[in-house]
């Protein structure tokens, strides 16, 4: 199967899954107890006429699948609607926020992909006093909750030792690294473990192969067997946890951008879930929900360029 | 200059009683077919690559290889690499594993050759074609990935492979085991048809012994890590002395004799975890007495041929008989 017919059938599986995904998320959150309306009138009893008011603003009274199908048919025009807490347009809070995040997320990434690679490499290959190293501080990083991780970062490097503000996300580019180095380190803490941990265990398999074996027994000098064959062939293993690297991302955001008030995707997700915000929940769920398509989308399209086995297409156990 | 020279090779394991190499000697002459038989766990395998200076892990080697003049034993990176690259290749029993999967076959072959320098990349990619031509592939091979061609082909891109470096010695480890029967036939003809042409020294490890009939010009049979019997290849075939080689000859089904039982070997090599007092076939030799469980036999040549050397007290009770062991 070619390239391009391979993207763009899943493009439309992905078009689909989005269909479904968005369904799920509307419905939801009207099974959900309470109602927005109980939420604008936040336990105040109403008159009947003003209940009915708000009822006719956000269409309450209509049948849900009228109610489903107007609100998706304005998604599809990138409208949102309105946040209930915020009074603005939920894509205004969206365009404010979402830059925030996925600079944090991409820094976090950034982190988990040196530094596990890294750490899985030395343990892998030095072995010994080195190996027992990575293995006891990635079983600690994986043991290490990101909401956990946050609080003692904050108290140790913000609070104690003041190097890192202990929350915000500032503003320019140097600022703004600089706010979210920590909440990167907290977001990427757990992952780094994890990463490391599949590194080192599939350079380890590599190690142990044979065609490394010839590798050196032809001669080849033992850096370029390490770099050419053993890191080269584990990466395809890694790659495969790179769904669930972003997901797990994007998911601990929510509760690193609480603890670090950073303002972003994850805190309003927080923010609104607590305070029944129908529209940003639903648009912050669908959004979630295409990135993490698009990742996998992606991690689908590279592995046949990692690994000449894998063929687009053919059927493969998820990541 | 022999290609290659193993004198008194002593290799110890770790944690076992006995040497797994015991004073072996082993000469394979420029440009000769040497065959060097056993069963598993003999030390055909162990020798062979010791002669690229691979040893397992802990162990420990007395005596000499020496490739091509160079010692091996105890040789520094540099000179491995350049022995490696350049002096003495192998060809390996599984070609699918012997390759990376994930790297092309042009890169396979010139890897060698311009990691270590031995070769620009212009001169390896012409040598590259060149090789590839002589094992019968054709040019586009060198673009696609092992997964991609037959075991059988890829056999002859390994085995291109190790003559990049124009080597003085090729080893090959059962080169043709994980081959079907019609391509084993192609391998082993092409494999002769190359060390004629290149002018390679050979060592031939194998546990067939038809097959090592077919190919070599002389025969080492190997038991428990030492060197039982070495003839010219007619002469073992004909007149094996020692009562372990003509054991094996019986074992061999042939085509042109009656079907009627194989005679198997009774009894099991001896354990690396005991220690070895006199003849370690001792045990399982219908002619053993008190002598071969006490005294370790020295090879002794045969009346009249000073190439037929045999490890046996009685080798002459076998002379000219396989059918009575």
């Amino acid at each position: 199967m070619n390239f391009l017919r391979f993207a763009v059938r899943r493009l439309l599986e992905m078009a689909a899954t989005l269909f479904v995904a968005s369904f799920v998320v509307f419905g939801a959150m009207y099974l959900a107890p309470g109602s927005p309306a109980g939420f604008l009138l936040s336990g105040r009893s109403a008159s009947p006429a003003a209940l009915q008011a708000i009822n006719e603003q956000y269409h309450l009274d209509d049948p849900f699948p009228v109610r489903y199908l107007r609100w998706l048919g304005q998604v599809l025009h990138g409208d949102f609607g309105r946040s209930l807490t915020y009074r603005t347009d939920v894509s205004r809070l969206l365009a404010d926020r979402l830059p925030v995040t996925l600079t944090l997320v991409a820094m976090a990434l950034l982190i988990v992909v040196v530094l596990g690679l890294a750490l899985g490499w030395i343990g892998a290959v030095r072995g010994g006093a080195a190996d027992s190293a990575v293995l006891v501080s990635t079983m600690v990083a994986v043991g290490t909750p990101s909401f956990v991780a946050a609080v003692l970062l904050q108290g140790l490097f913000a609070v104690r030792l003041g190097w890192f503000p202990s929350g915000g996300a500032g503003q320019g580019f140097a600022d703004t690294v600089w706010h979210l180095t920590l909440p990167a380190v907290a977001l990427a803490l757990y992952l780094v473990g994890l990463l490391a941990r599949v590194t080192r265990s599939a350079m380890l398999d590599e190690l142990g192969s044979e065609h490394v074996a010839v590798a050196r027994a032809r001669g080849v000098p033992e850096r370029r067997v390490i770099v050419r064959h053993v890191f080269r062939n584990a990466l395809g293993t890694v790659l495969t946890t790179g769904g669930l690297v972003v997901s797990t991302l994007l998911v601990c955001t929510v509760l690193v951008e609480s603890a670090f008030s950073v303002g972003g995707l994850g805190q309003l997700l927080e923010l609104a879930t607590t305070t029944k915000d129908f529209p940003t929940v639903q648009a912050v769920a669908l959004i979630v929900v295409a990135l993490f398509m698009a990742v996998n989308l992606l991690v689908d399209l590279v592995h046949p360029l990692v690994d000449p086995r894998v063929v687009l297409g053919a059927r493969r156990s998820a990541a | 200059m022999n290609a290659l020279d193993i004198r008194g090779l002593t290799l110890r394991l770790p944690a076992t009683a006995r040497p797994v190499l015991d004073g072996v000697d082993l000469t394979v002459g420029a440009g000769e077919t040497v065959a060097l038989v056993g069963e598993s766990g003999s030390g055909k395998t162990l020798t062979s690559r010791s002669a690229l200076g691979l040893r397992p892990a802990g162990s420990t080697a007395d005596g000499s290889v020496r490739v091509a003049g160079t010692e091996v034993l105890g040789a520094g990176p540099a000179v491995l690499r350049a022995l490696r690259s350049r002096t003495a290749a192998m060809i390996y029993q599984d070609p699918r594993a012997a390759t990376n999967p994930l790297r092309r076959i042009g890169d396979f072959l010139t890897e060698s050759v311009l990691l270590t320098g031995a070769l620009d990349r212009a001169a390896a990619d012409r040598r590259a074609a060149e090789l590839l031509d002589a094992v019968g592939l054709d040019a586009s091979v060198l673009d696609r990935y092992p997964g991609q061609v037959s075991g059988g082909m890829l056999q002859r891109v390994v085995i291109a492979a190790a003559l990049m470096g124009d080597p003085a010695l090729l080893l090959a480890d059962e080169p043709t085991t994980a081959l079907d029967v019609t391509t084993q036939a192609e391998v082993v003809a092409l494999l002769d048809g190359l060390r004629r042409r290149y002018g390679t020294g050979l060592l031939f490890v194998t546990h067939d012994l038809g097959l090592a009939a077919a190919i070599s010009d002389r025969v080492y049979v190997m038991y428990a890590g030492r060197i039982a019997e070495t003839a010219p290849a007619a002469a073992l075939f004909d007149r094996p002395r020692h009562p372990y080689t003509a054991a094996l000859l019986a074992a061999t089904p042939r085509i042109d004799a009656p079907a009627g039982r194989l005679a198997a070997i009774e009894g099991q090599p001896p354990d690396l975890r005991a220690e070895l007092t006199g003849c370690p076939f001792a045990a399982r030799c219908p002619l053993a007495d008190d002598r071969c469980r006490t005294e370790a036999p020295r090879p002794r040549p045969a009346p009249g041929a000073a190439d037929h050397l045999t490890a046996c007290h009685h080798a002459e009770r076998l002379e000219g008989s396989a059918a009575n062991v």
